[in-house]
């Protein structure tokens, strides 16, 4: 008898076993679509994918003193600023500082325009310069990227009023940026007097998404690439890099794939679209004028990649400056913005935004906002009435269009 | 994608089913399997307490052990697929030089060659019990898994997080030392003390992002000298009763970076300590329990990025039942053993200086194992796995299933 109730004891634990691996539960299964903002478009060739890949390791490779990290720097990483490819969080928030006006950064030869607040061991972070204005930024999601660089300056220009020429209180600008020396027009950009319209970055100071990566790259983890080959200066130490790696650190090739990733990353998913909730909340998106500046659709032209091409997307942002009121002015800019001024960050993604900040909200160019609610009422200047029709919405009104934000 | 991840568990899971349901009578006439000591031994003696085969009049004693196994596993819905791991060769000689002078090295090669490892030679002097000299290259005696880590011991393929991660488990430097037990009835006590060469200042400069003690032994000259001429001082001490089980507490510690450079100081002095209570018990012969407990203490730059974290902590606990003990397949005294492991890592216990809540970064585990022992020495094994992990900010975790079939034994 004993030996049955042995041999049944192996049995039943063998069984309970197989049973176990034969079946999917015991396998975590793959994150829903619109539940992660990480993975290609869809329809990449083969090649294309093996390069996203590439780009991808190269994202979320940690640099080391060793492979030339720092010696000042802000992240390690890519992916430590763009947690699975989504917003960032005060941790890896980014101080720049050195211009109050439009006539240019006077701090560039006292380590402006972005502040290097930490530093490998053995050497000294960088300290902002007396007298020098500075702003936080948060770093943005990088998702669906490629579709706002694929669009032409034409279609940017469309939609701008510098002059608020139709009166409806909205007068989005570009702001017009001096290209570095390695950035190549393509035929879609429209220079004016040698400046390019900036797309990328709180102030739209950045050209393309190779100009944002390779200053990423140098100003915020120290590492020199074939695009620019100095290493961030702290002058308070010497007046000259103190880095003991040989440069590039990193190469062209590198860059340029992580530049293909950035730029084959889906667009985020949307959730609960067809909730009754959710579309009543875009009605009043709608009717509060939200739309003016989160432009909500757009349209790819042709492109070198195939599937970016003549694709219609919802990003909700018009790429332009607008001027947003004093409580979101800092005192700082860049390019020919006001220190008012910011570009209209694109609202997909937003409700995943959680998922990639530790489980809370950190909204706004420098995540002083909580909520989404406290963000709309940070908003002044331009988008002041939007705020001041938000604020008289019913409680239901607002969840309805929180919920609805909350769906991109 | 979900059928070629069934298939492939299955297929796994199938091979392993066989090899352990198959109970027919006796195929071959085989030896018995060694009895348990009846000396009390402690974790520290598990160095010597091997299989050892000596020829003839020759003074060497030779062994050894070899790991391999399989392994699949799925984070997230994404699978690598199935593939082979050759995980260790180890070889191990010793011999009685002359009464109480004994020699003992240990060279592994880990993952086929890519890792070829002296992991212990040490020469011991033993002028008595109580003070036994020892220098060499020697397995620092911090913890219980680090001096007992062959893995024809343990139930699961894959080692524990914290004795891989916190602990940099095999983690052997040069140096010498003492070390001594006294028996009193059912106790006995032992201490190992030691100076060796330490750590360096990858265990915070890393491509792990992490503080990862384990960086430092990718360093190649730390045999050869100390990376800042501050030696690491260890201390053990454990106690056994016979009945009640042993019980260890263990530390080292030492200034990890390199201060001081052609005479000129460079930077402060920066030290790493560790901490571990480490336990085991056996039960009437057929449950036991064992596992550890490390807390891990950096001074980090405050100037360096916190992901690199000050505090670490975490631990384990194996609980193994002996649910069949027989002759099975010819082999008499075969085991039949149901383990599970729990495990948790925590690599950064502090809080964001920005926003003052708590930096995640850590891991928790279960693992469960069937493991068929034709004797003491070797061990069959199918281990199936669940482990979350959170990055740094505490976002939802990652989920990862694995399963591992192996074999270890030696021989």
């Amino acid at each position: 008898m004993a030996r049955l109730i042995q041999n049944l004891n192996v049995l039943l634990i063998l069984t309970t076993l197989s049973g176990m691996l034969s079946c999917n539960f015991i396998a975590p299964g793959p994150i829903a679509e619109n539940e992660t903002l990480d993975g290609p478009i869809e329809g990449l060739t083969l090649e294309q994918n093996a390069l996203f890949v590439a780009g991808d390791e190269a994202f979320s490779a940690t640099f080391t003193s060793k492979t030339g990290l720092g010696p000042t720097f802000v992240a390690t990483s890519c992916g430590s600023c763009h947690t699975a490819d989504g917003k960032g969080h005060p941790f890896t928030t980014l101080v720049r500082f050195g211009q109050a006006d439009t006539t240019g950064n006077i701090f560039l030869t006292r380590g402006g325009p972005q502040l290097q607040n930490r530093a490998i061991p053995g050497h000294t972070p960088e300290q902002i310069p007396d007298g020098a204005t500075s702003a936080k930024f948060t770093p943005p999601a990088v998702t669906g990227l490629g579709f706002l660089a694929a669009l032409t300056d034409e279609q940017i220009l469309a939609n701008a009023d510098p002059n608020d020429s139709d009166g409806d209180g909205i007068s989005g600008r570009p702001n017009y940026i001096d290209p570095p020396d390695f950035f190549q027009p393509q035929w879609f950009h429209q220079p004016r007097a040698g400046k390019i319209i900036g797309r990328f970055g709180k102030k739209a100071a950045a050209v393309s998404l190779l100009h944002q990566t390779v200053n990423a790259y140098n100003e915020d983890m120290g590492i020199t690439s074939d695009f620019r080959m100095e290493d961030p200066i702290n002058y308070a130490v010497a007046n000259q890099s103190t880095d003991m790696v040989a440069d590039p650190e990193v190469s062209a090739a590198v860059v340029q794939n992580v530049v293909f990733y950035i730029r084959t990353l889906k667009v985020p998913v949307r959730r609960n679209e067809r909730n009754p909730e959710v579309i009543r909340g875009q009605q009043f998106f709608s009717e509060l004028k939200c739309v003016a500046c989160h432009l909500p659709e757009w349209k790819t032209p042709e492109s070198d990649i195939g599937v970016l091409s003549y694709q219609t997307f919802y990003p909700y942002t018009d790429l332009l400056l607008h001027d947003m009121g004093e409580s979101l002015d800092d005192g700082y800019t860049e390019g020919i913005a006001l220190t008012s001024e910011w570009r209209t960050p694109p609202l997909w993604g937003l409700g995943l935004s959680k998922d990639a900040q530790g489980g809370e909200y950190f909204l706004l160019h420098d995540g002083r906002a909580g909520s989404i609610e406290e963000a709309i009422l940070f908003h002044g200047g331009e988008a002041d009435k939007s705020r001041q029709l938000f604020t008289q919405l019913t409680n239901e009104e607002k969840e309805a269009l929180i919920r609805f934000l909350e769906s991109l | 994608m979900k059928t070629y991840m069934s298939i492939s568990l299955s297929c796994v899971f199938f091979f392993a089913l066989i090899i352990l349901s198959c109970v027919p009578p006796a195929m071959a006439q085989d030896k018995q399997a060694p009895k348990d000591s009846l000396v009390i031994t402690l974790n520290m003696d598990a160095v010597y307490n091997r299989p050892f085969l000596q020829s003839g009049k020759s003074p060497i004693a030779i062994g050894g052990y070899v790991e391999v196994n399989s392994d699949y596993a799925v984070t997230d819905g994404i699978t690598e697929g199935l593939s082979f791991h050759m995980q260790r060769l180890t070889l191990f000689m010793s011999s009685t030089i002359k009464q109480r002078i004994k020699f003992l090295t240990e060279i592994e090669f880990e993952d086929g060659t890519e890792e070829i490892n002296i992991e212990f030679a040490a020469l011991d002097f033993e002028l008595h019990p109580l003070l036994v000299i020892r220098g060499g290259i020697i397995m620092i005696p911090i913890g219980a898994f680090n001096q007992n880590h062959d893995g024809p011991k343990w139930e699961f393929v894959e080692r524990p997080l914290s004795a891989t991660t916190i602990i940099p488990s095999t983690w052997s430097n040069v140096g010498f030392g003492l070390h001594g037990k006294s028996y009193q009835g059912d106790w006995v006590w032992g201490y190992e003390a030691y100076l060796t060469n330490g750590f360096d200042d990858t265990i915070i400069d890393n491509e792990h992002g992490k503080t990862w003690l384990p960086a430092t032994k990718k360093n190649p000259s730390r045999f050869e000298e100390s990376f800042n001429g501050t030696p690491m001082s260890t201390l053990k001490t454990a106690i056994r009763h016979r009945k009640i089980g042993e019980i260890g507490l263990s530390w080292m510690g030492v200034v990890y970076n390199k201060f001081k450079d052609d005479g000129i100081i460079v930077d402060d002095k920066r030290r790493v300590d560790v901490v571990v209570v480490d336990y085991n018990k056996t039960i009437k012969q057929k449950l036991y329990i064992t596992g550890e407990w490390a807390w891990t203490f950096i001074d980090v730059p405050d100037t360096y990025s916190q992901q690199y974290g000050r505090r670490q902590t975490g631990g384990y606990t194996d609980v193994v039942f002996t649910f069949l003990k027989k002759r099975m397949l010819g082999w008499d005294n075969a085991r039949l053993n149901a383990s599970v492991r729990g495990e948790y890592v925590d690599y950064n216990m502090d809080e964001f200086n920005e926003t003052g809540s708590k930096i995640h970064d850590e891991v928790w585990g279960i693992n469960t194992s069937l493991s068929f022992r034709p004797s003491l020495q070797t061990v069959i094994r199918v281990n199936y796995g669940y482990y979350w992990e959170t990055d740094l900010l505490g976002n939802p975790p990652s989920k990862t299933a694995r399963i591992q079939f192996g074999f270890s034994s030696y021989f």
